[in-house]
């Protein structure tokens, strides 16, 4: 009675949180009157399915936009700016685990709650210095620019992971390895970094996710040389554009997220360290 | 061609005094027991040695170069923790060759090295193991395969056995004496809580209590001339019975009435309050009915071939030790003896008085 009971929650729920998703990925291959007579669910029941709203969004002959270099442009600022974070944010956060840094009264706690403040305040507050700066270093509308601005909200969430998860590793074992003739950067990249691939790939999953799906920074500091995804699909909805199209440009915006999801999934259920630990 | 401490000592904020001006001189060759309590510093004093815990005062050289100037990973010292502690994503192999290879040896030179240090600690069918895959017995011998190899001038043993049971603790213990004394120029220190782990590798004993280096010498000399009532403590397993008395007019009075005629040995002391300590093997339990003190039974352990019988008295608690497993009940009262040619007498601020003859018997 119980796994009866379990098994049709589950149904229903996931069917209430499916929904949205299928019902863009049915319309994104729906012809134009299985859309505006009436609402149609069921491919190749209720309508015939065509690609008349992919082939808008990709190029060749039907094309009514290119996606493709958006992604490109998304691909770029999100691995830029995921690089970043991860390899400065994890050596940020080895230092503020194994180290006491201080002035006065303020140590790591401190400076940990500095790097977490960095989130606290709303974008726009940030947007107009942000535009500011990068006028000032003629970095507006470039790959760089945005990627740096990226950074500054990924690189806390880097230390914040990292720095709980390296807490939960022995110190011994970076002792050992210091004792063993490592300094302290050697005992890192030989000894703590092998071991910190499932906190690694979390904190990467996190800074992609957040990257990718950024539209306010790369709304207000880019404009036509470095068009990202979200904004290029946004700017599809400013214009009267037919919903088939809008459906396949949102399902083709998170087709790179979802095969991530896919990839990473093996690394996250296996446990945070694997035995690692005794 | 010495490890010297010159009055070390280490001061936290938040712990106080931890180390407490420590001045020892440990030679090569020789293995050093360090024995204390839990907070006795011996740890302290270990992660000292090693670098891994800033010292606020005093000097630590080897062979007349000075240690404190030095960074950890050039002073040498092999540590093995309580813990077992090895690289998990590296294999039996790999972990012990780690150190040889930082140390600069070619790849074939770490590897022989390392094999033969495996083999030494007879886990040659594990190579290839990661470390989450062997055994807690087996993991503290792969720690231990890694310290061996180095050949470090220094070793640090911080309670080794501490996490293992009981049988695998007997085994590693006859091993390591032999191990050690293979270690011909190093200076090995090993840090315990358990007296007849100190007594079973037969080296020196330092005594730690409180920061402070209390006693050094050899067992026996520790065991049967514990210099205060702190070292026989520590020293003695099961606990030794302390207990408050006076001495006049030719007889040892307990407190709660209880006395008896003053032993020949303390025949010259001064009249006047002092402590009395006895071993729980020298405490015989009364059938006569004679000259005995009462008291009632608060806790019975029984380990195997003795049982170790806790009583209340009105003179104090005192710990009796019986051969033989006993049928003696919690509550139920018992008559013992206190015979006084086994008696250690202390003065009242502990400092050893008397101590019997062959106390170590």
């Amino acid at each position: 009675m119980y796994k009866v009971l379990k098994a049709t929650f589950i149904t229903i729920w996931s069917l209430f949180v499916l929904f949205p998703i299928m019902w863009a990925i049915t319309t994104s291959f729906k012809p134009e009157a299985a859309v505006v007579n009436g609402a149609t669910f069921i491919p190749w029941l209720e309508f015939q399915p065509v690609l008349t709203g992919w082939k808008a969004i990709l190029p060749g002959p039907d094309s009514l936009t290119n996606l493709l270099t958006p992604t490109l442009n998304s691909f770029i600022v999100t691995a830029g700016a995921t690089a970043i974070s991860v390899a400065f944010g994890s050596l940020a956060a080895y230092g503020l685990s194994r180290f006491t840094y201080g002035w006065k009264k303020y140590s790591n706690a401190d400076i940990i709650f500095f790097f977490v403040s960095q989130r606290i305040m709303p974008p726009v507050v940030l947007a107009i210095p942000f535009f500011l700066v990068l006028k000032q270093l003629r970095l507006l509308d470039t790959h760089l620019g945005l990627i740096l601005v990226l950074t500054s909200g990924l690189m806390p969430i880097v230390v914040w992971l990292m720095v709980d998860f390296f807490n939960a590793l022995p110190r011994e074992i970076d002792e050992m390895a210091m004792l063993e003739g490592c300094n302290p950067i050697q005992a890192f990249f030989r000894t703590i970094l092998p071991l910190s691939k499932p906190g690694l790939t979390v904190a990467g999953m996190f800074c992609v996710i957040f990257g990718w799906n950024d539209i306010f920074f790369a709304l207000t500091l880019t404009a036509t040389k470095v068009l990202t995804l979200p904004v290029a699909v946004i700017a599809l909805n400013g214009t009267v554009t037919p919903y088939w199209i809008l459906a396949a440009s949102t399902v083709f915006s998170i087709i790179p997220l979802v095969g991530l999801a896919f990839v990473i999934e093996r690394f996250l259920s296996r446990g945070s360290l694997g035995g690692a630990v005794r | 061609m010495s490890l010297i401490l010159k009055n070390v000592s280490v001061v936290s904020d938040k712990d106080g005094v931890i180390l407490d001006d420590i001045s020892f001189e440990f030679k090569p060759g020789r293995i050093y027991i360090l024995i204390g309590r839990t907070t006795s510093g011996k740890t302290s004093l270990m992660r000292a040695i090693a670098g891994l815990l800033p010292i606020t005062s005093g000097e630590i050289t080897m062979n007349g170069e000075n240690l404190d100037s030095q960074p950890i990973w050039e002073r040498d010292v092999a540590v093995v923790y309580q813990q077992f502690i090895n690289y998990p994503n590296k294999s039996v192999l790999q972990n012990v060759e780690f150190p040889l290879l930082r140390k600069g040896l070619s790849k074939p030179e770490a590897r022989e090295l390392a094999l033969a240090s495996i083999n030494k600690v007879g886990l040659n069918d594990y190579i290839d193991r990661k470390p989450a895959q062997l055994s807690g017995g087996q993991q503290q011998r792969v720690a231990l395969a890694r310290s061996l190899a180095r050949k470090s001038r220094i070793m640090l043993l911080d309670e080794p056995l501490m996490n293992l049971d009981y049988k695998l603790r007997e085994q590693l213990r006859v091993e390591f004496k032999e191990i050690f004394n293979s270690q011909a120029d190093a200076v090995t220190i090993y840090a315990t809580t358990e007296p007849p782990e100190a007594l079973i590798l037969g080296a020196e004993i330092l005594v730690l209590h409180e920061g402070r280096i209390i006693q050094f010498g050899s067992p026996t000399e520790v065991y049967e001339k514990p210099l205060s009532t702190s070292v026989a403590r520590v020293i003695s397993d099961p606990p030794m019975s302390i207990l408050p008395v006076s001495i006049s007019a030719g007889e040892v009075k307990f407190e709660g009435g209880y006395s008896q005629p003053i032993p020949t040995k303390m025949k010259n002391v001064k009249e006047g309050r002092y402590q009395v300590g006895i071993r729980a093997n020298d405490i015989v339990t009364s059938k006569s009915g004679g000259k005995a003190e009462n008291g009632t039974i608060s806790l019975v352990e029984v380990s195997g071939s003795e049982t170790l019988v806790y009583v209340d008295t009105p003179a104090g608690e005192v710990v009796l030790q019986m051969e033989g497993i006993h049928d003696v009940k919690v509550g139920e009262s018992i008559s013992i003896e206190l015979p006084g040619n086994r008696m250690f007498l202390f003065e009242t601020n502990g400092a050893l008085c008397v101590s019997p003859d062959n106390a170590g018997e």
